[in-house]
């Protein structure tokens, strides 16, 4: 998708693709921070069971629980109109963490630097983890045009409960042991 | 200090309990760098008036976890284990893959550097500049699988009741041990996320030695500034590029070698060397791929390669084996080298062998020479218990859980194969050494030289002051590379060519200007001078004779017996050529002892002093 045609977009994401490669949280975190920083990606790779990664990010759900949650006035979090990704105004941000908590999946946490909440921008409209995960050819990760979907949300989960699930897909009744 | 370094490390006495912040000074750093060269260093500095009664599973040992500048700028992160060897009694830089070093590195420390020995079974957690030694009582016995769950599963509820909550904390990084570490077994690994290990050297077992299950870290910080940021972004690119094209090894990883390295080019170990050639096309990387691996691409931090694959046996007796590919190196020696041309076999053994702990090169290699004692009946059903039939991948699994746990028979092969060959000549009266397929305590890495068609040398393995590994070979002139990569701590399988643009990485990275000339002629020779010095020096247990012990194994003076290089040998004369050549490179003398000249040049002055007794002991000869 060309940056000139910005239209709201979402993160598409096949966990049993997700070589846990972590690359997508290097050029995340070299693009939004200047450094390699891997607990200030806004991408995380969680790996609680070896072989089992799992990329956790902003869903972007369709009622926004973080923005409904944020107590300062005006809230810290807002909405970008074109590609619907969840902007924080770091200047508002009070790091009380309740976004953290509203979200169904925990994904935003404040930023190991700043301390303020931190979630992902979809870098306007073109994001580097996915730029990356093409290139490598993994498509853990693509770009899916947004539709008015409530399913998304579905995604903002803890990956600490889906991993047993994928566990039991990957290896069966022995899942029970490894997690 | 150069950039790319988090400027400090971290040292844990056991016996103690004291924990403190180590620095060591820019010009030491400059010429050491980091992982196996600062090992070497380090080690030199702290044991070497005493090397040769230093036992390397007794508190005096050292044992040391370190990073190097590269390691998470450039691609394939992997940490550096060292410390003196409980196979070689000298120095082996044995580097692993996974987020150990991402996340120590993120914590603020360089490396951990362990001493003495802990009263009882402990772990060390360390985050963000903080270090302490905890209880590991409920860890200690568990296999490999069982103790990354149980690690990951505390430390994370730990750091999840923390208030107010930051984040949704995910796993730290471990390196661990499974039970043959902790039985002391000499061909134990260090490992890391199921199935990685840092195998040759046997330094699971010198973990086991102090008492420590693992060694936990969580870090929160960004990796170091380098000198560059600008370049490193520019090189990491170009970096990158380069390896998404190296489809061979994305797509079938080093697994398209259990059937290519014996069918193409007859050096892969076939039941214990006794072949190096099969053409078993159900061995091929087509069958795994269909037949085994869940995972088409798995890898760690920050690898564009992600050659691993996971593999598992999903239904039949073996059910539930997990591993990666196998990777070559553990299909070879756990398949072909045992008799085994399944795929389903070979990833239950390689799953034995990452859950017990061991080095699955070493242990393969003690199965193929159990199995062919057994063979040749000299090892009975008696002294094993069961019969040890090619091809019976049940029995070695067996075999495998004695070994870990010392039981019967597996007491002796704990000790590797070198010293389990001496134990059972003593044992049997008969010399069972010529079948002991190593070097200087070290099993051979799954290349064989006999056939001429693979990359290592005639003395890669008989002159390497790592003894078998086949990772960092003798005989390259200048150095291989590897020699480079184990000290700026990066995976092999991320190398680029020109190499000319790693070095331009490391520039960007430490802002040293340090050139490819000047590691091959000084500072590569110098870390393998300190190695050489100290594997003659050796002890106790073993000391090597460079008249003896240069050498090969006997079998590869054997000539092959099948294949399209059946009657092939290695040459006595061409291994001694070799050798000359390279011992003139490197400024040693006839015997590899490195000359008083030499240690001159190299800024080594202090290790002549510890070289006259090795000396005094040939000249008078």
């Amino acid at each position: 998708m060309k940056s000139s045609e910005k239209a709201p977009i979402w993160i598409a994401r096949d966990f049993y693709n997700c070589s846990g490669c972590r690359m997508c949280e290097i050029v995340c975190s070299l693009h939004h921070e200047g450094k390699i920083w891997p607990e200030a990606s806004r991408i995380r790779i969680f790996m609680l069971v070896p072989t089992l990664e799992i990329p956790h990010l902003c869903a972007q759900c369709h009622d926004y629980p973080c923005i409904e949650a944020c107590p300062t006035d005006p809230k810290a979090l807002s909405i970008d109109e074109v590609t619907g990704a969840v902007i924080v105004n770091r200047e508002s941000c009070i790091s009380c963490g309740r976004c953290i908590e509203a979200c169904p999946g925990n994904v935003p946490f404040l930023h190991p630097g700043d301390n303020k909440a931190t979630i992902c921008d979809l870098c306007g409209g073109d994001p580097e983890c996915i730029k990356i995960c093409q290139r490598g050819r993994w498509n853990a990760l693509w770009v899916a045009k947004r539709t008015p979907s409530i399913n998304y949300k579905l995604y903002a989960k803890k990956p600490s409960e889906i991993v047993k699930e994928m566990a039991y897909r990957f290896y069966g009744e022995k899942a029970g042991e490894l997690v | 200090m150069g950039r790319g370094y988090a400027g400090k490390f971290l040292e844990v006495d056991l016996t103690s309990g004291e924990i403190k912040e180590k620095r060591f000074s820019d010009e030491m750093l400059r010429q050491y760098i980091g992982g196996r060269s600062l090992a070497c260093k380090i080690l030199w500095d702290r044991l070497g008036d005493k090397w040769e009664s230093v036992d390397p599973l007794g508190p005096e040992n050292i044992f040391l976890a370190l990073t190097g500048p590269l390691t998470g700028f450039y691609p394939g992160a992997r940490i550096c284990i060292s410390g003196k060897s409980p196979q070689s009694n000298g120095i082996v830089g044995s580097t692993v893959g996974g987020e150990f070093a991402i996340e120590l590195k993120c914590s603020g420390y360089d490396g951990v550097i362990i001493t003495g020995r802990a009263p009882n079974p402990v772990y060390i957690f360390i985050r963000d500049g903080n270090a302490e030694i905890r209880d590991a009582k409920h860890l200690w016995g568990k296999d490999g699988k069982q103790t990354v769950k149980l690690i990951n599963k505390e430390i994370i509820k730990e750091l999840e009741s923390e208030r107010p909550r930051r984040r949704l904390w995910r796993e730290p990084g471990i390196i661990y041990i499974g039970p043959a570490g902790e039985n002391m077994s000499r061909i134990a690994a260090v490992e890391q996320k199921w199935t990685h290990g840092a195998g040759y050297g046997g330094y699971g077992a010198v973990m086991g030695s102090k008492n420590l299950k693992a060694i936990v870290a969580k870090g929160t910080g960004p990796l170091p500034d380098p000198y560059d940021y600008e370049k490193v972004k520019e090189l990491l690119n170009e970096v990158i590029e380069y390896l998404f094209m190296q489809d061979s090894l994305r797509r079938w990883g080093t697994g398209s070698g259990g059937y290519v390295v014996g069918a193409d080019m007859s050096s892969e170990p076939v039941r214990n060397w006794q072949e190096e050639w099969h053409d078993r096309e159900e061995f091929g990387v087509d069958e795994f791929e269909r037949r085994v691996w869940l995972k088409r691409y798995w890898g760690d931090y920050g690898c564009p390669t992600t050659c691993l694959k996971v593999g598992a046996v999903l239904r039949g007796p073996l059910k539930g084996a997990i591993t990666d590919n196998p990777d070559y190196e553990l299909q070879a020696y756990l398949g072909p080298n045992l008799g085994i041309f399944e795929p389903e076999e070979n990833v239950y053994l390689a799953s034995i062998s990452d859950d017990l702990g061991f080095c699955g090169i070493q242990l393969g290699n003690i199965l193929g020479f159990a199995a062919e004692l057994y063979q040749r009946g000299i090892l009975t059903k008696e002294d094993l218990g069961f019969e040890l039939r090619w091809g019976d991948a049940r029995a070695f699994g067996r075999l495998a859980e004695m070994i870990a746990r010392r039981e019967g028979i597996g007491d002796i092969l704990a000790e590797g194969t070198y010293r389990a060959a001496l134990k059972i000549k003593e044992m049997k009266g008969m010399d069972v050494l010529k079948y002991a397929v190593q070097v200087k305590g070290i099993a051979i890495g799954a290349h064989g030289i006999r056939s001429g068609l693979d990359y290592p040398s005639p003395i890669a393995y008989a002159c390497n002051v790592q003894g078998g590994d086949h990772t960092s070979v003798a005989g390259e002139i200048p150095p291989d590379f590897m020699t480079f990569m184990d000290s700026a701590v990066i995976c092999a399988f991320n190398l680029v060519r020109p190499r000319e643009v790693v070095w331009e990485f490391f520039r960007a990275v430490t802002g040293w200007d340090i050139t490819m000339e000047e590691w091959n002629s000084v500072m590569a020779p110098r870390m393998l001078t300190i190695q050489r010095t100290l594997l003659l020096i050796g002890g106790p247990d073993v000391k090597w004779d460079p008249r003896v012990d240069d050498d090969n194994p006997p079998r590869f003076y054997e000539p092959l017996p099948s294949g399209p290089k059946a009657g092939q040998a290695a040459d006595r004369k061409e291994v001694e050529r070799r050798k000359k050549e390279w011992f003139n490179y490197l400024g040693w003398d006839e015997l590899g002892i490195p000359t008083s000249e030499t240690l001159r040049k190299l800024g080594l002055e202090d290790l002549d002093k510890a070289l006259e007794p090795i000396r005094e002991r040939y000249k008078a000869v």
